[in-house]
């Protein structure tokens, strides 16, 4: 779980990093981490600490999939929509799981469980469909499949 | 005592690796049985995964593919051939028999985390004798070898080395290019997860070639297990001297953040400055003016964990296989709808219906295979019709093909190919870096107009309209991902045209 924001915490995490060549996208991961999301806050606080513009550091943040603006739900679901997993049904699966939670591509459901993205490839493409829950490789996904993530996020 | 080996690849762990390993252990406990359980990469046989090995004074015997439930009743039976998941020795069969392993000789055998276990299946002899050709003898052994960058353009490895060796700066760098966003392929993540101290000696022989004394590992955020499995190897490099001031070159681990596009050299390196992953104009070349400004060589993991062996075996045996100008191995990544995925190494000039039909074993469905796209998202489809194309570079381009980064995904008859002309334009909707017209607004019409020719709307003069789109695209973008998105389209009318004549839909009574 994503703490809340912490202007002492956030500037040691930038001060760790700072002094690497490019440190701009470890810094970005490692608040996100900490704090669920790359919040205007943390914009600010970067901006000021690498000496760069506040627009600068946004369109890094905005450019790259990864970043939030928001944060994500307790559980995040990432299912790969890419070829391999096509071939394997996979979108009638995802479609399936979409409609069990109740969302649509990147939404989190209203209880805050669940955030669903969708992602092109996760390397599982041998044994597709495939997905990943909070970091988890799953595959060789089946509407059976659904059943189960809907018991290890709750719901 | 007793030693098995279960993989901790992630697609082996996606299948249920780790409650096997759990289950080992628990019942070896019960059994009060002195265990010693390795954790490798995968050998790549996918369809059977998980896939456990065993030590017998005759070698490793395999079953697979293993669930928990099935722990109990392999140790019952003394993990003998009476068991029904019995495979025998993996070397033999016949999938892992056909390959020639040489990038991938140790994966799936090795502990990846043990330099002990790298060093006694061959490890840093390439480096040693990189030290005893000396820097210009190593780029000339690469050169004499003619290893083809495997990131997907196929560029001579040799001669990338040798322009930033020749190029004087008072810094260098080593990028690995292990972004691997293609669809379809997860060599590099089997190689960072299953025998890591390959690339990393690789990198250290790539940096001593040309002069550079830091590397970087640029991995694609969605391959957590690969990111964890580096830096604990780095770290390891580095603790025994290996890696780090006194081994004379660094290695850092950085994490993208998920943007297909920054698997393009030049915007992989905008990344690891810190920016946007925008595409840079070239001249100048990354190997002139790279990283920060400076000469960098950046190649695909692959061609990089594939120099070791070059070296230690000499250029000549890699050289002696392949066929034409494409010479040595290529790590085939056979997945999809096929019965047998997997990664299967071979020499280049196996045909495509040699490894969908042979190897791969047709499809997983059991319906006729009736397309393969190979080469990932930016690849064309393949009709049976051009199944006796040989796996090489030349070869598919003059199908209108790329091999790419070796990615083989067969589709059976169900599939729709206006559906996945349609994502193809979609993809590179999503993943452009913004910089040309074509390919950032284009992608976008280009989709409305699939949907048109999809509803059966004037299709002829909506296809006329894509294929115009399709010049557009390969003539004004800057990079590969608007260049290429007409190989999967345009070989997806070209080869099935009867998917694009649609009837018009009946307009929905309300
Ligand atoms: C849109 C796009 C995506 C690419 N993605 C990758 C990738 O994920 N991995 C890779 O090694 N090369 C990728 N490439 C190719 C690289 O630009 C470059 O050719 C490669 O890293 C050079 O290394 P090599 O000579 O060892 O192949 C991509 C190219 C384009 C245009
Ligand atoms: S073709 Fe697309 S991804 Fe490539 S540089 Fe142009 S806009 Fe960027
Ligand atoms: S295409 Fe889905 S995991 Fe690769």
């Amino acid at each position: 779980m994503s703490a809340a924001w912490n202007d002492a915490e956030a500037t040691d995490i930038v001060r760790r990093h700072k002094s690497k060549e490019g440190a701009l996208l470890p810094i970005l991961h490692d608040l996100q981490a900490a704090f669920g999301c790359v919040s205007p806050a943390a914009i600010r606080l970067v901006a000021h600490e690498l000496n760069l513009t506040r627009a600068e550091v946004h369109g890094v943040v905005s450019f790259y999939h990864d970043f939030r603006e928001q944060p994500a739900g307790t559980h995040v679901l990432k299912v790969c929509r890419a070829e391999a997993c096509q071939s394997m049904n996979g979108e009638k699966v995802a479609e399936a799981m979409l409609k069990r939670f109740g969302v649509n591509w990147g939404d989190t459901t209203p209880d805050g469980h669940l955030t669903v993205e969708a992602t092109y490839c996760l390397g599982l493409c041998s044994c597709a469909p495939s997905a990943m829950l909070d970091g988890q490789p799953m595959a060789r996904l089946t509407p059976e499949s659904i059943d189960e993530i809907a018991r290890e996020v709750g719901r | 005592m007793i030693r098995i080996f279960v993989p901790r690849d992630a697609a082996a762990r996606a299948v249920g690796a780790d409650k096997v390993a759990a289950a080992v252990e628990a019942e070896a406990k019960r059994l009060g049985q002195d265990l010693q359980l390795v954790r490798t990469g995968s050998r790549g046989l996918f369809w059977l995964e998980p896939m456990l090995e065993v030590e017998t004074p005759q070698g490793r015997i395999a079953f697979g593919p293993v669930t928990a439930k099935d722990v109990p009743a392999l140790f019952a039976a003394q993990f003998g051939a009476t068991h029904p998941l019995h495979l025998g020795k993996p070397e033999e069969i016949p999938f892992l028999k056909r390959q020639t392993r040489i990038t991938f000789a140790r994966c799936g055998i090795v502990d990846p985390l043990s330099i002990a276990d790298y060093r006694a299946h061959g490890g840093y002899l390439g480096l040693a004798k990189a030290r005893s050709l000396g820097a210009a003898g190593t780029v000339e052994e690469v050169t004499k070898s003619g290893l083809r960058g495997r990131g997907g353009a196929g560029f001579p490895t040799g001669i990338k080395w040798k322009t930033v060796a020749d190029t004087a700066a008072d810094r260098k760098y080593i990028v690995c290019n292990a972004d691997e966003g293609d669809s379809g392929t997860y060599d590099d993540r089997m190689i960072m997860e299953g025998d890591p101290f390959a690339l990393i000696e690789g990198m250290t022989i790539a940096g001593f070639a040309v002069g550079a004394t830091k590397g970087y590992v640029y991995i694609r955020s969605e391959y957590p297990d690969a990111i964890r499995t580096m830096e604990r190897a780095v770290s390891l490099a580095e603790a025994e001297g290996l890696l780090g001031e006194a081994a004379g070159f660094e290695i850092e681990i950085r994490v993208g953040a998920g943007a297909y596009v920054c698997g393009e050299e030049t915007a992989l390196l905008d990344s690891l400055e810190g920016k946007r992953g925008q595409v840079r104009a070239k001249p100048p070349l990354p190997a002139h003016k790279g990283l920060f400004g400076k000469p960098t060589v950046i190649n695909n993991l692959v061609s990089l964990a594939t120099v070791p062996a070059i070296l230690a075996d000499g250029a000549k045996h890699y050289a002696d296989l392949g066929m034409g100008r494409s010479r040595g191995t290529m790590p085939i990544q056979i997945a999809g709808n096929v019965k047998q995925g997997g990664l299967f190494e071979a020499a280049f000039g196996l045909t495509l219906g040699q490894i969908v039909d042979e190897i791969g074993g047709g499809t997983h469905s059991g319906r006729p295979a009736r397309a393969v796209q190979v080469g990932g998202p930016l690849g064309a489809y393949f009709p049976r019709a051009l199944f006796d194309t040989p796996f090489d570079y030349e070869a598919f381009a003059a199908k209108d093909g790329l091999i790419g980064h070796g990615g083989v995904v067969v589709f059976d008859d169900t599939v729709d190919m206006a559906h996945q002309a349609r994502f193809a334009l979609e993809f590179c909707a999503i993943e452009s870096c913004g910089k040309c017209t074509p390919c950032r607004i284009g992608s976008t019409r280009g989709v409305e107009t699939m949907d048109k020719v999809m509803r059966g709307e004037r299709a002829e003069a909506n296809l006329a309209l894509i294929e115009d789109l399709c010049q557009t695209l390969k003539f004004g973008s800057l990079c590969a991902l608007g260049g290429f998105t007409p190989y999967p389209v345009m070989s997806a009318i070209k080869h099935f045209p009867e998917d694009f004549k649609r009837p018009p839909l009946r307009v929905a009574a309300e």
